[in-house]
């Protein structure tokens, strides 16, 4: 069993605490298409931070935010030069400032490693397992540096994102109206920059500069699945870091024991844990995931194939093989358009509907059901009459067209389309238009 | 220190000969394939996938050793890194086909999610034997040190490979750059065409990740083509250039790093690819920074030295005298006096103006010529605009001001063919009545 003490207490805590003040501009950064900016900053404010070291000699909070605020802008600024210049697109502008930034960074950082204790790995895969080393007294208790500096840089986030919530919201979703009504989205746009370099410095001794991007992007990405308003969007995003957090240092205690080792890197299981987190909301969300989309489409389909049967038992017991049974085979579902699965779908419906009995030969249509093809059939012949009169389509055309439109087709549309085509009883392939069913 | 990196940059060292040769062949061939990456757009896309390949790297690792082998083997472990690799682009377009999810949020997961997941394993495997041996450290920040001779080879034959089908391809990855639905109609197979280039990517990016790492190796595929991008607008230029710029920085960035043994080789590369950037991004013929203000300020000079000589002939034309005081420059046009003395300076040293005494000025006969035909272009396009355009004469003095500095002689025939003005040598009179003061909207500068 895992022995807990209070080093995992507060690994779990500044874990959260950085985890959740990431995500918060995270998701400002999601919504404005800028993810990858995300990663650019990630990379290019290691020469900042080593820069900082260098000039001032410590690392206090206020030097590293210095070197911070510089490099944000640096970044952007570079990037717009050389997007401009080169006349490429930003993503390789990006790349260019990045990688050119980040080898400084590196090589600055090496120079110094004899004289500062500055460790290029502890900067870029964060040291959460030793943030109880370092620790101030407050309140009587002796509380690790980082989870002052992480607490401190979530709630400068907090007032950051509430002051400047309305601007923000209105330059994310349209810069032109932004510009338009005086806040400037280029000016926000640095400004949103500046704070999240910011809250890398503050987070990289936890989580590590690299995989700060993946609590800035992955949580509100989990929540961009979920929600499509902006404050349920942030605080489901700051739920999801909050949760990646926790279970990836949970994760990181218990699963290398399977294999026989004793624990790993907590910043990459909280990485590797939003990525489940985002995978398994990917496949199962309500409304965007993967798996509630299929079933939305499989069930459509197999509305879509029932009524087809029905119509083509309609048009049967209209040429008399009414007594005949209809076998529907999975051909012809695959000449539909659609999957075995959908159509054993439509003959479940069929069946529970009481549209359809099924006979060892095939299925016959009943009492409830004739009443629904006919409807359907009526919705079908009205449409191909309308679409050729009103329209001026020919008549070979219209099928399909039609076909399409009766399924939507309810009452009062049946009312209006039966009033437009002044009670015509033929469509125009000369069959007849089967009568309203309550006549 | 002097002895060695003297011993360096003279390549006595057999195995820097060979590294430099390697690395080299990897600057080629990313530059020459980086070209078509940057050109469909998709330059972070090999960022993601770089970073996806460190899962791989470690698995294999683990496996190789699972299996009993030593886990120092550079094909295993390059096929492993290869196989993520593959599935974090894979998941990319997953994520961009089955989910609202935008191109760069989609990157971003993969990349950090891979990424952090590469870390976990890496933590895990800390204390499997062998590990400081395999070096997978060096997989993150690259390291030529570690490079034996075989694997050298190894990647210089890929690499090679890679140039190859690159330029035997060159007109079908042209075409998918510039207009893939054109391709496409064309019945060529682009989505193979697509699947292959982004090989290829994965392929540099694999084999690069020992000398430059997984975290820059990216640089090699992009910087190399916006350098390069500087410089043309012809593709095959560009990925000549793209190609030398590539086994430049490689090379020179593993020569020192061959001096600078503890320094990452692949910060090392991407620094002196990125000055090989800087420097095309100042001096670049096509969109350099000093090409770029050196025509402006040449186009700026030579609109001002033509309002020069249009106002001292309009001055000309009202007082009817042939010499002119700076001061009229400095009253009626509303020149500040020390751009005015300026400009008299500049034009007097062009032999343009000469100098009659204290105060007065006038022009010489080359200055004559030069007036007459810039106040000729002014005027016959302000006639054009008035006759043909409907503009009010009180607007097109600010039109044809704009226009009348780029008009070539060519432009100038036709519109005096145009126009079927009597053929003068000396300009036609301005349709702004002279001899009144402006009126507002009209010549009021």
């Amino acid at each position: 069993m895992i022995e807990w003490s209070v080093i995992d207490t507060w690994i779990i805590v500044v874990g959260v605490l950085s985890a959740v003040g990431c995500a918060l501009p995270g998701a400002y950064l999601l919504l404005r298409r800028q993810s990858m900016m995300g990663d650019a900053i990630s990379h290019s404010v290691l020469p900042g931070i080593a820069g900082a070291y260098l000039i001032v000699g410590n690392r206090e909070p206020l030097t590293l935010l210095a070197g911070a605020i510089v490099i944000g802008i640096l970044t952007t600024v570079l990037i717009r030069l050389v997007k401009h210049g080169g006349q490429v697109e930003g993503g390789a502008a990006m790349g260019v400032v990045f990688t050119a930034l980040f080898a400084l960074g590196l090589v600055m950082i090496r120079r110094a490693a004899d004289h500062v204790d500055l460790d290029p790995d502890c900067v870029l895969y964060g040291a959460i397992e030793l943030t109880f080393l370092d620790t101030v007294p407050l309140l009587g208790m002796d509380v690790p540096r980082a989870a002052l500096l992480t607490g401190g840089m979530l709630l400068a986030n907090l007032v950051f994102l509430t002051l400047f919530h309305k601007e923000l919201k209105l330059s994310s979703f349209d810069p032109g109206l932004s510009d338009a009504l005086g806040y400037s989205s280029r000016l926000l746009h640095h400004v949103l920059m500046v704070v999240i370099a910011a809250t890398m410095v503050a987070s990289f001794e936890a989580v590590g500069s690299i995989l700060v991007i993946a609590m800035l992007i992955v949580p509100p990405a989990c929540a961009y699945l979920l929600c499509d308003r902006l404050v349920p969007m942030l605080l489901l995003s700051a739920a999801f870091a909050a949760a990646s957090a926790v279970l990836g240092h949970l994760s990181a205690i218990t699963v290398p024991t399977l294999f026989g080792q004793e624990d790993t890197s907590t910043a990459g299981m909280m990485a590797l844990m939003a990525g489940v987190l985002f995978t398994a909301v990917f496949l199962g969300s309500p409304k965007a995931g993967v798996v509630a989309r299929s079933w939305h489409r499989l069930q459509l389909g197999a509305r879509l194939l029932s009524e087809e049967i029905l119509g083509l038992l309609y048009r049967r017991s209209e040429a008399g093989e009414a007594a005949a049974p209809l076998m529907f085979s999975r051909e012809e579902a695959r000449r539909a358009g659609q999957s075995r699965l959908a159509l054993w779908l439509a003959r479940q419906r069929l069946r529970r509907k009481g549209f359809a009995h099924f006979t060892p030969g095939g299925m016959l249509l009943t009492e409830r059901g004739l009443h629904e093809a006919r409807r359907l059939v009526r919705a079908h012949r009205l449409w191909e009459t309308w679409l050729v009169e009103e329209m001026n389509l020919r008549p070979d055309h219209v099928h399909g067209p039609a076909r399409r439109l009766e399924s939507i087709t309810g009452e009062s549309i049946e009312e209006q389309l039966a009033r437009e085509t002044a009670g015509r009883t033929r469509d125009p392939h000369d069959r007849t238009i089967p009568p309203s069913s309550d006549v | 220190m002097w002895e060695e990196a003297w011993r360096v940059f003279t390549l006595g060292d057999y195995n820097t000969r060979v590294v430099m040769a390697g690395t080299g062949l990897l600057g080629l061939a990313a530059g020459v394939v980086g070209v078509f990456l940057v050109l469909r757009k998709r330059a972070l896309l090999s960022d993601a996938v770089s970073h996806a390949t460190l899962p791989g790297v470690v698995l294999a690792f683990w496996v190789s050793i699972a299996l009993g082998m030593t886990g120092r083997s550079l094909p295993v472990l390059l096929s492993g890194a290869a196989v993520t690799g593959l599935l974090g682009m894979g998941a990319i377009v997953a994520l961009r086909r089955y989910s609202p999810i935008k191109d760069d949020a989609a990157l971003a997961i993969v990349l950090s999610v891979f990424f952090g997941a590469g870390i976990a394993l890496f933590g895990m495997v800390q204390n499997v034997e062998g590990v400081h041996a395999a070096g997978l450290t060096d997989f993150i920040y690259g390291k030529t040190a570690s490079m034996l001779l075989s694997d050298t080879l190894a990647i210089g034959a890929v690499a090679l490979g890679v140039c190859g089908i690159t330029v035997a391809l060159f007109k079908e990855f042209r075409l998918l750059c510039f207009d893939e639905a054109f391709a496409a109609v064309q019945g060529w197979p682009v989505l193979r065409l697509d699947l292959l280039l982004m090989g290829l990517i994965v392929l540099v990016t694999v084999i690069g990740l020992q000398a430059v790492g997984l975290i820059l190796v990216v640089a090699l595929l992009i910087i190399p083509p916006v350098t390069a991008r500087l410089w043309t607008h012809r593709l095959g230029t560009m990925t000549m250039l793209s190609g030398l710029f590539g086994m430049l920085g490689a090379g020179t960035g593993s020569l020192v790093s061959a001096l600078f043994e503890r320094m990452p080789s692949g910060a090392l590369i991407v620094l002196s690819a990125s000055g090989f950037f800087f420097l095309s991004l100042m001096f670049g013929t096509e969109g350099g920074v000093v090409p770029r203000l050196w025509r402006r300020a040449r186009l700026r000079r030579r609109i001002r030295r033509q309002h020069l000589l249009r106002r001292v002939w309009e001055m000309r034309e009202q007082t009817g005298r042939r010499h002119f005081h700076a001061r009229g420059l400095v009253e009626r046009h509303g020149w500040l006096p020390a751009i005015a003395a300026l400009e008299l300076r500049a034009a007097r040293r062009a032999g343009i103006v000469r100098r009659i005494n204290d105060t007065e000025w006038e022009l010489t006969p080359l200055g004559e010529r030069e007036a007459a035909r810039a106040v000729r272009n002014h005027r016959l396009w302000e006639l054009y605009l008035i006759t043909h355009a409907d503009v009010a004469p009180s607007h097109v003095d600010s039109d044809a001001d704009r226009i009348e500095h780029v008009l070539d002689p060519e432009m100038i025939r036709e519109l005096e063919e145009l126009l079927a003005r009597e053929r003068e040598t000396v300009p036609p009179p301005s349709p702004h009545r002279l001899d009144a003061p402006p009126d507002g909207g009209g010549n009021g500068r």
